[in-house]
């Protein structure tokens, strides 16, 4: 291998490992237990979304949708438990549903309706900023508040629901390691295996790369990729899950920076090891890339508005890691 | 009123890297008159005419326009002189969101001299013009986006036509049309060839070039490989410079049959068409033969379910055969190696192991996780079998030659036993040693299976196969056993003389 390959394939990496040692000299406390599990909680959420994306970025799509998939999810599971006071277990089945059945939505517009994919989860991502507001009226949504017709909403968000958000399972040090961690990491394994070890995530790869020939080889190509849409949106409800259950409220102005963060992390992952695709690993670290990111620099001070220029200028280098410098971009 | 040449062309030659596609073309274009130019894919058409038209720089030869040289650097440059091209693609021809007035005068809408302001008046008076000149007889203000095929290729002609050009070169005007609105094309032909204007035909549909050629130009290799323009004109001579046999090869032993595998009975799959009926036999390589165009594609892709006929049904060992799709095709054991493989076969993302093996994963997996290692084992075997030339099962597709990559799509679908074996253009763009390697390894497998071939060359029929059919217009028109094969019959089929000659 030459100079270039290597660059090209462990440039990520090493600049990862660069980053954590910086930030280690630089920043008091960085290295510790706590603060590697507040960057994996920081992390978790727009992981989850990013997995899912990488799953319709695999099928040669893409999925703006997931950031008001995972807000909706939020306000459902909110308006479930304190409007109409049902329990825990309730509000988790209600979120995958509206996950699934916006997925198959997306699916059916894209593949059925010819919608381009990149307009038709535009139009559902406005559709669900919409719709998530309507049964309040706009109102966030926590215990004691006034609804549209003057009633008071008595529910609360269920015990074991909250443990989502906020217990910690021990490991080595006592109250360690979040629940949305531990999800994280699961549904990362999951999606990993799916995408390398069985033949349906083969299939999707193929689809992704020359769809004719995917079809000429057998498979249900529609299917395929109305799948990966429902795998998006599933995810991207669990997303909004964990944000509920960390919030214990139904804010409607939180999780604006989802969609770009989980976006920006799957991009980044086409450049982790030379891939030049998606995939779930480099999604993964691409996520972690830039939870690290912004943890180095809040440690340091940082003011917050630079953070998102950040986070752009890594995106941007390392999509020129990807297309340029390995050339198999396109074609 | 064959006078002196308008336009010539001589010694043109072009190479793309090592790849010389015209190797010194001479060509002559007389005023009031349609010389078709005839010639197989490859054979240099596509790239002679860019090189007219301005779209490629030439790498040898001159041209000369009415005794001026002639050199064009870009297309714009050899409109205003004169040379009009009206591509194959009729939506490059025109603009589809515009309508018919605007699409008529685009041309003056930009380069110098061209008024800075859009006169809505001034554009449908021009176009008025044009289309007056021309017998067009379309609504001005339709947008082009709801007109029919034939409508929009005569805006594009009339567009061309605007120019008031000496050469036109109409590149397979007739392709997308049906046959009535041919009709109305061949018309407007007619109508230009009396005006003087100096006419390329390019076609393969052997009706056109019978009710328009004036001379016919037969193309093969890069090379003119006949030029016919003594009245009758012989049609026959020109298929065969086209397509006739450069080399002769061992001749092949031809195989008869007993035991049939599929029965394809009263097979429609086109409007109009007449329907097909025929046997594949166990053991038997069959290569359908025919033009570009006549329905070899759509035949192969009925056959592996991708498409449905019109009428007719099919049976295989003994049971009703009727696939659904491609992947119910595969089940049956029916396998297709699609023609065009940088389209329809290669996944660019996957290495040969993985491209090797995506039909079969299902056959390949257990509860849908993947089995690696008899993955690999086939890819290896494959490579083994076929003789592909590469470092190892991980390579990647695009560092193979195109005759390896070819390897690698049938190794894909001989990695299982088919029960039909269909193979469409499997020799494009595929250098003769691997074409042979590819041909001898069909013949030495062809055992507990048919194998049906579909290829426009004759001498690759003439190569591989037991038995030759001859398509033309959507049908098959005749049939041959490879030995002391009566090569004028077949020419003749080719050419699609009158059906009783055929039949």
């Amino acid at each position: 291998m030459t100079l270039r390959d290597h660059a090209i394939r462990y440039g990520f990496i090493v600049l990862l490992f660069g980053l954590v040692a910086y930030f280690a000299i630089a920043a008091d406390g960085f290295v510790s237990p706590q603060s590697a599990v507040f960057i994996f909680q920081s992390v978790a959420i727009t992981g989850v979304l990013a997995l899912g994306v990488t799953a319709t970025l695999v099928v040669g799509g893409f999925d703006l949708s997931i950031g008001s998939v995972a807000t909706s999810a939020m306000m459902a599971a909110a308006y479930v438990m304190v409007v109409l006071e049902q329990n825990a277990v309730v509000a988790v089945v209600v979120c995958l549903l509206i996950g699934a059945i916006v997925g198959l939505i997306n699916g059916w517009l894209i593949v059925y309706m010819r919608v381009p994919d990149l307009l038709a989860t535009l139009g559902m991502m406005f559709l669900l900023v919409g719709l998530q507001r309507i049964p309040t009226e706009g109102r966030s949504i926590a215990t004691g508040m006034t609804m549209p017709d003057g009633s008071v909403a008595n529910g609360k968000f269920g015990d074991a629901f909250l443990a989502l958000g906020r217990h910690r399972f021990d490991f080595f040090i006592p109250n360690l390691i979040p629940v949305s961690v531990v999800v994280l990491l699961v549904l990362a394994v999951l999606i990993w295996f799916f995408l390398e070890y069985t033949r349906f995530g083969r299939m999707m790869y193929a689809v992704g790369s020359n769809e004719r020939a995917a079809e000429l080889a057998g498979a249900p190509v529609k299917a395929y990729k109305i799948w990966a849409y429902v795998i998006s949106g599933v995810f991207a409800s669990i997303g909004g899950i964990l944000l509920a259950a960390r919030l214990g409220r139904g804010d409607i102005a939180s999780g604006n920076n989802l969609l770009l963060d989980a976006v920006a992390a799957a991009l980044i992952g086409y450049a982790v090891l030379g891939a030049a695709k998606p995939n779930a690993f480099g999604t993964a670290v691409g996520a972690l890339f830039v939870g690290i990111l912004l943890q180095g620099l809040t440690m340091m001070n940082a003011p917050y508005y630079t953070q998102d220029f950040v986070k752009g200028v890594v995106l941007v280098v390392a999509l020129v890691f990807t297309f340029a410098l390995s050339g198999r971009g396109r074609e | 009123m064959v006078g002196s040449a308008v336009f010539r062309v001589e010694g043109l030659r072009k190479s793309f890297g090592q790849n010389e596609v015209l190797g010194g073309v001479s060509l002559e274009l007389h005023a009031g008159e349609v010389t078709v130019l005839m010639g197989a894919n490859g054979a240099g058409k596509s790239t002679l005419v860019k090189i007219i038209s301005g779209v490629y720089e030439r790498g040898g030869g001159t041209m000369s326009l009415a005794g001026q040289d002639f050199a064009p650097n870009t297309p714009a440059e050899a409109i205003r002189a004169g040379v009009v091209t009206v591509h194959q693609n009729i939506n490059d021809g025109v603009v589809a969101d515009l309508d018919v007035a605007t699409n008529l005068t685009l041309d003056r809408l930009s380069g110098s001299g061209a008024p800075f302001l859009f006169n809505p008046a001034r554009v449908r008076r021009e176009a008025k013009a044009v289309a007056d000149r021309m017998g067009l007889a379309i609504d001005l203000k339709a947008r082009v986006s709801d007109l029919s095929l034939a409508d929009r290729q005569m805006v594009a002609i009339a567009r061309a036509l605007a120019h008031q050009p000496k050469v036109l070169i109409l590149d397979e005007p007739t392709s997308s049309l049906s046959s009535a609105e041919a009709d109305r094309l061949f018309a407007l032909v007619d109508r230009l060839r009396e005006q003087g204007v100096a006419i390329l035909y390019i076609s393969h549909r052997m009706s056109d070039i019978r009710r328009l050629a004036d001379r016919i130009v037969s193309m093969r290799d890069g090379v003119i490989s006949g030029v016919f323009d003594k009245k009758p004109l012989d049609y026959e001579g020109a298929v065969n410079a086209m397509l006739g046999r450069k080399i002769h090869l061992d001749q092949i032993v031809a195989r008869d049959s007993a035991k049939a595998i599929l029965t394809i009975d009263g097979l429609r799959i086109a409007p109009g068409a007449r329907p097909i009926s025929l046997t594949l036999g166990d053991g038997e390589v069959v290569a359908i033969t025919g033009l570009v165009g006549v329905g070899k594609t759509a035949l192969a892709e009925t056959l592996f379910g991708v498409r449905r006929p019109l009428a007719g049904t099919m049976t295989m060992n003994g049971k009703p055969y009727a696939p659904g799709s491609a992947g119910e095709a595969i089940a049956a054991g029916v396998f297709l190696v699609a023609k065009d493989r940088a389209t329809s076969g290669i996944v660019g993302g996957f290495n040969i192991e993985r491209n090797v093996s995506l039909p079969f994963l299902r056959r390949m997996s257990n509860l849908g996780v993947l089995k690696r290692r008899l993955e690999r084992a086939t890819a290896r075997r494959q490579i083994e079998e076929l003789g592909i030339v590469c470092r190892s099962e991980k390579d990647e597709l695009a560092s193979l030659s195109g005759g390896n990559q070819q390897k690698v799509m049938v190794a894909r679908w001989m990695a299982q036993d088919a029960t039909l074996f269909i193979l469409d253009e499997p020799f494009q763009g595929v250098d003769i040693s691997a074409r042979r390697d590819i041909a001898a390894k069909l013949r030495a497998s062809a055992n507990g299976r048919a194998t049906l071939l579909f290829v426009t060359e004759l001498d690759e029929a003439l190569e591989t196969a037991d038995r030759i059919l001859v398509m033309s217009e959507q049908t098959i028109v005749g049939a041959h056993r490879n030995a002391e094969v009566d090569l004028d019959r077949l020419l003749a089929e080719v050419a699609g003389g009158p059906l009783h000659n055929a039949a």
